[in-house]
């Protein structure tokens, strides 16, 4: 009986769907668009990520040693610095890879690299490239370098010359606001328009199910019980969800297409297509599981209602 | 078989729209309740279905009282009156013979029974043909007929019928009266209100008048006497 009753309602869900044409496409218009807000929260949520990525990768602290400073030291350093756990990496630049890279730097201004080769020896120090894991890391390792600096014994001069970091401070407190601040109202952003998009999806198929209002209690009249009454229109509910879920994926392909290149080369270097296509299975959960939730869920509480009168 | 016990039905601190009213029905009677729009003759109904509670006395179905059925119990006495509406109140979304299976359905019989009882009572009411039509491609008389076929599908133990003749020109309020009448004969209780004098007049059965909320006539065949 359990399996003839199951069998009943999905049936009668289906046949209900498609008979109900109308409203069904109405409500799964809705649902889509509510569905392609979600999509949409998804793929912000990377480019955003991928963007404050990259900015923080900008972030380093530069450590600048004298002409004279001896490469075991400042490799032992390096090493020193290495363990600290808040280090992502260290990069060294010997003083040859530092004039390289100022020659390609300066190699359109003609001028300069005519005074550099005036120059008989290579006036550019080593020098260490230090990232942090967290931005908010970078004073405690500035601090860690500059305590190294005050430890030099008296009479010796300090392998270092420049810390960068110090003349940095201001910029890179203010970027590491930013990015929090960045993150706090995306994450707000995010949930008040999933919220409103909820709220909408919820009122098309309350309207929906408002209208089987007096089906309902003719249903009950004639001595359905209320699962039975309600699992169908559960049923409607999923279906409205999967068929929503569907179109909002397959829009996604043709608009992340003609969007890639255009996120490429605006934000960072995230190819919104690649990013759709290599997520897709996470995509298709979040999408078809909100979908699906979203419908069943409705109505499910929709038809409640309906139930409560006698 | 239905007893009302000095019933009381307020609403809202208006009027009684039943005042201490006790009848009996008894089993096989068909019974014709008459009188004025507000006189009460919906409310009755309303109390013998559960639709609505009386704020005062008790209506026993059997042995039960009815407004303290729990819903399953509740449920199982629903599928043992049929019910037929002045409106018809088919599901516009299913088929002539799914509005009839699902009345099976809910009362929880298998598809081989439904398979066969809804043709043969489809047939009962001479609608075989349009078995396959949707209710907005009937004619009113169609729909009651309908209607009728979903009341006595699972054989219940009465038939109430609330004013099913009153959206219907004379030739099919003869033929749905006929209806009542076979289902009466073959064993069925059945509670008919109406309006229509020439119903309760051919009918020759006994008619209780409502008036005001109050029981004010009960004749063995009467007529229609307002």
């Amino acid at each position: 009986m359990k399996w003839t009753n199951t069998k009943r309602i999905l049936r009668s869900g289906f046949v209900s769907f498609w008979r109900n044409s109308f409203v069904s496409i109405a409500s799964i218009l809705v649902m889509t668009v509510t569905l392609f807000v979600v999509g949409s929260l998804v793929f912000v949520g990377a480019l955003l990520n991928s963007t404050l990525d990259q900015l923080e990768d900008k972030v380093d602290i530069n450590v600048y040693f004298t002409v004279e400073a001896d490469e075991g030291n400042i490799l032992s350093l390096k090493k020193s610095i290495e363990v600290l756990p808040e280090v992502r990496e260290v990069e060294y630049i010997s003083r040859d890879e530092a004039l390289l890279r100022f020659r390609e730097r300066h190699s359109d201004d003609q001028l300069t690299l005519q005074a550099l080769d005036e120059l008989e020896e290579n006036p550019l120090g080593a020098s260490l490239s230090i990232r942090a894991k967290e931005t908010s890391q970078y004073e405690g390792i500035a601090n860690f370098l500059q305590e190294q600096e005050d430890a030099t014994p008296q009479g010796k001069t300090s392998i270092i010359e420049k810390i960068n970091f110090f003349q940095n401070k201001i910029a890179i407190d203010r970027l590491t606001k930013i990015i929090n601040s960045a993150e706090r109202f995306g994450t707000l952003v995010i949930i008040f328009l999933a919220l409103a998009s909820v709220a909408i999806t919820f009122n098309t198929i309350r309207l929906a199910i408002y209208t089987a209002k007096d089906e309902i209690s003719v249903m009950k009249l004639v001595g359905a019980s209320n699962t039975y009454i309600q699992n169908p229109f559960v049923v409607e509910g999923l279906l409205y969800g999967i068929a929503a879920g569907i179109i909002t994926l397959v829009l996604f392909y043709p608009i992340t297409l003609s969007l890639g290149s255009v996120t490429e080369g605006f934000f960072s270097n995230i190819n919104i297509f690649e990013y759709y296509l290599n997520n897709f299975g996470q995509i298709f959960v979040i999408i078809m599981g909100t979908g699906i939730l979203l419908g069943a869920v409705s109505s499910y509480l929709a038809v409640r209602r309906y139930l409560k009168i006698q | 078989m239905i007893y009302f016990d000095r019933v009381s039905k307020i609403y809202n601190g208006g009027p009684a729209a039943l005042d201490n009213i006790s009848l009996t029905i008894e089993p096989n009677e068909f019974v014709s309740i008459v009188g004025h729009s507000g006189a009460g003759k919906t409310t009755l109904l309303k109390m013998l279905l559960a639709e609505d509670k009386p704020t005062d006395g008790a209506v026993f179905f059997e042995s039960s009282n009815i407004s303290e059925l729990q819903k399953e119990s509740l449920n199982d006495l629903r599928r043992r009156m049929g019910m037929v509406f002045q409106d018809f109140r088919l599901l516009p979304h299913k088929t002539v013979y799914e509005n009839i299976a699902f009345a099976m359905e809910a009362a929880g019989r298998t598809d081989e029974e439904i398979e066969a009882d809804v043709p043969y009572v489809l047939d009962l009411v001479d609608l075989g043909e349009k078995m396959w039509n949707f209710p907005h491609e009937l004619s009113g008389g169609e729909k009651q007929r309908v209607a009728i076929a979903r009341a006595i599908v699972n054989q219940p133990d009465i038939v109430i019928a609330d004013e099913p003749t009153g959206n219907l020109d004379p030739l099919n309020t003869f033929e749905i009266v006929q209806i009542l009448k076979k289902i009466n004969d073959l064993g069925t209780t059945v509670i008919l209100t109406t309006h229509n004098k020439g119903v309760i007049d051919s009918l020759n059965k006994r008619v209780i008048t409502l008036d005001a909320g109050r029981v004010v006539r009960d004749d063995k065949s009467g007529k229609y006497v307002l």
